[in-house]
């Protein structure tokens, strides 16, 4: 049953060191999901943070364990579903290394550019989802539109709009659409027009500057002992790109740097992720114009089963490092599975950086951060 | 069913209209004015645990827009809104939660189930240790909108049956007897 | 480094370590009391892994595996993965949580999932799961009453009322 929490702890001290114990969630407006935070608060500096997780666990690993292979990768679009289509990828190029599939190069290039154009929307929703936190709704529906042109070319393409199980070990479960590169071209220039608009808006805006200037500072050390990773991390100085340090599919053969920012405060982590979008736009110029032609899914058997052994596979995410951990004995299902989540380290900084503010830095702090619950409660 | 007919070809204002010079009269039932009032005006709790939560913000962002039925005003806290959306898994943990959500709004209230998971546990069913098997176990649910997830236009749909439910001002009990008579 | 380094130096401080190369990264099996020295050793210099990425438990039903991987954030294609394999019906190990801050949140889950005791561990409680869930275990620091407990993630685990088996 769900405990009442104690308000006041203590009724004979609410001198100037007492002490007030509120709960943030598991329902409340700023649409990260359901998380409850336990914020112990002294006036209105926080000394506290404790993260109750659990209200969307569902089970994942233990139900994997009955799934075969082609089915489980499905689930982990349910996990972080704003980057579903770069966990399938995880997964399926787990598969193949297991297996020694060889994938054609139509398929490698088309899984790239879908990874970046996932990373692009998790992004805007991203940026959306942050300023309404902070109080600006514009941003909210100006992200959208861009995001509404993206699931616009997934819908053609893979036939849905935000789970797309589109993904299969070996390549690609169909071909594109005719119109998929058409539509791709039109976004980017769309895209590189409207980006100033964020800029404008939100960037330069001088409340937004002073409530995520200095707040929620994450030491290059720190980042590194509690194991963030992402933009978390990159703001922090701390070099670790998945798709630099062990390139997968087509990202060995396109130039795009990887962005990071020295100050390791929330404006940091902000910069870097608008930045980011516009790494991932040059990706995609790179490649869209050649698609090479050929088939879009290697040879596989129909039922896959993995030799007896145990196989790791890391991808980058839009929000760190995913990683996909597999013990199998020889059968069709696994025995073990285990995905190790980026937001799972990067909740843990919470208490952290945010010692010893308040609570609006807390909300600035928690936004950049850019969780997805069921990705952390799996 | 002819009541299902009569709403369906409605005037938008229930009522008839008497033509007289200066203006018109307009004779209604109180009934009527109050459930056509009440359904052009239900205010959501946003309450969205997951996946299918990106599916009702993006239908409350610009190109799907629900605010033209009357549903703009998203509320934080249960206690003003009338329609609890739950968009996304229960689990265990969160099903007292709930139960307390939906406690403490006024009456009348209204639940819509979006999602293959709220209306019965969706792709974790077989397996799990830690999934509520539909959201209509822990409270009762008005509409469900099948889907995994749902497009946004499917969630439109739902939002004007509920409220073509609302302008029939039948209660739950009397619904189903409507069914099972006709 | 090199795997024949790694291998070198390791066997240098720890004897008792077995070595497995026929997987991606090299795998090393050591004794759970010799499981904190050697990972303090890596620790520090020369090798400086100080970024674990994933730290899990296998149930392989005569026995628990506890696993680690790790990677140094100076050499980025070392990596490294450390296994122990505890005791079934009384599974303790110590904490790296002083070593690697990651490990808290890390070790309180594989705790909840598969009982694993990790000792000096500052604040062992369940993370994810409710807490009635879970029957009452002797929080003694030396040993666990064996008790049955809800532990999910175990192969021999039954819950008749929420498990609906396919």
């Amino acid at each position: 049953m769900y405990n009442q929490t104690e308000i006041i702890k203590d009724t004979t001290d609410l001198g100037p060191d007492g002490e007030l114990v509120i709960n943030i969630g598991p329902q409340h407006p700023a649409t990260h999901g359901v998380l409850h935070l336990v914020v112990t608060l002294n006036g209105e500096t926080i000394k506290k943070i404790e993260p109750h997780l659990g209200y969307i666990h569902r089970s994942i690993e233990k139900m994997c364990e009955r799934l075969s292979y082609r089915q489980f990768i499905y689930v982990t679009s349910r996990m972080d579903y704003l980057s579903s289509h770069i966990n399938n990828t995880a997964c399926a190029l787990l598969i193949e290394k297991g297996m020694q599939i060889e994938v054609p190069e139509r398929a490698k290039v088309v899984r790239t550019i879908l990874n970046e154009l996932t990373r692009i929307a998790s992004h805007e929703l991203w940026i959306g989802a942050m300023a309404m936190d902070l109080g600006a709704f514009t941003p909210f529906f100006y992200a959208f539109r861009e995001r509404e042109l993206i699931t616009d070319i997934m819908e053609d393409t893979c036939g849905a709009r935000l789970t797309m199980n589109y993904i299969v070990p070996g390549g690609l479960m169909y071909d594109i659409h005719p119109n998929f590169q058409t539509k791709v071209k039109a976004f980017v220039k769309q895209f590189k027009e409207k980006v100033t608009e964020y800029e404008d808006l939100v960037t330069g805006n001088v409340i937004f500057q002073s409530r995520t200037k200095g707040v929620g500072v994450l030491t290059a050390e720190d980042a590194i002992s509690y194991g963030c990773t992402g933009p978390v991390a990159r703001a922090s100085g701390v070099s670790c790109d998945m798709r630099k340090i062990a390139p997968y599919d087509a990202y060995d053969r396109v130039e795009f740097d990887e962005v990071i920012e020295t100050a390791g405060d929330s404006f940091a982590r902000y910069i870097v992720r608008i930045k980011e979008m516009n790494q991932s736009i040059r990706i995609i110029e790179q490649l869209i114009d050649n698609i090479p032609e050929g088939e879009f899914v290697g040879k596989t058997k129909n039922v896959l089963k993995l030799n007896k052994g145990e196989f790791y596979q890391r991808v980058e995410t839009a929000r760190g490092e995913f990683g996909v951990y597999i013990v199998s004995e020889g059968g069709t299902t696994p025995y073990r599975i285990k995905f190790r989540s980026p937001g799972f380290s990067n909740l843990s900084v919470l208490d952290h950086i945010a010692k010893g503010s308040k609570i609006g830095d807390l909300m600035a702090s928690m936004g950049t951060l850019d969780l997805v619950i069921p990705d952390i409660d799996r | 069913m002819e009541l299902n007919e009569n709403i369906a070809g409605n005037p938008p204002f229930p009522g008839i209209i008497h033509e007289t010079p200066g203006g018109g009269i307009v004779v209604s039932t109180f009934d009527s004015v109050i459930n056509w009032a009440r359904s052009n005006s239900l205010w959501p709790l946003s309450f969205a645990t997951s996946c299918c939560g990106i599916e009702m913000m993006s239908t409350a962002s610009a190109k799907y827009d629900f605010s033209r039925f009357g549903f703009e005003v998203a509320r934080a806290s249960p206690r003003q809104a009338d329609v609890i959306i739950i968009a996304g898994t229960i689990v265990n943990k969160m099903a007292p939660v709930l139960k307390r959500l939906y406690d403490q709004m006024a009456d009348p209230k209204y639940v819509i189930a979006m999602g293959a998971c709220a209306i019965s546990g969706g792709p974790f069913f077989y397996n799990t240790y830690s999934v509520v098997k539909g959201a209509d176990h822990v409270i009762p649910v008005d509409v469900y909108i099948p889907g995994c997830p749902p497009r946004p236009e499917a969630l439109l749909h739902s939002l004007i049956s509920l409220q073509e439910k609302i302008k029939m001002g039948m209660t739950r009990d009397q619904i189903r007897q409507e069914f099972k008579t006709s | 480094m090199t795997n024949e380094a790694i291998k070198e130096y390791i066997t240098a401080k720890a004897p008792t370590a077995t070595y497995d190369e026929t997987g991606e990264w090299l795998n090393i099996l050591v004794e759970s009391t010799h499981f904190k020295s050697l990972a303090t050793i890596l620790n520090g210099q020369p090798m400086q892994m100080n970024f674990l990425f994933c730290l899990t438990c296998v149930d392989y039903t005569t026995h628990l595996t506890m696993v680690y991987h790790m990677t140094a954030t100076k050499d980025r294609n070392m990596n490294i993965v450390i296994k122990t394999n505890l005791d079934r019906a009384n599974p303790i190990i110590e904490t790296v949580s002083d070593i690697w801050r990651t490990a808290e949140f890390h070790e309180r889950e594989v705790f909840e999932m598969f009982g694993v005791q990790f000792a000096n561990h500052p604040d062992l409680r369940r993370l994810i799961l409710e807490e009635e869930t879970a029957i009452a275990v002797d929080e003694t620091k030396e040993a666990v009453v064996e008790t049955k407990g809800y532990w999910p993630l175990r192969k021999d685990f039954e819950d008749p009322i929420n498990m609906i088996k396919l």
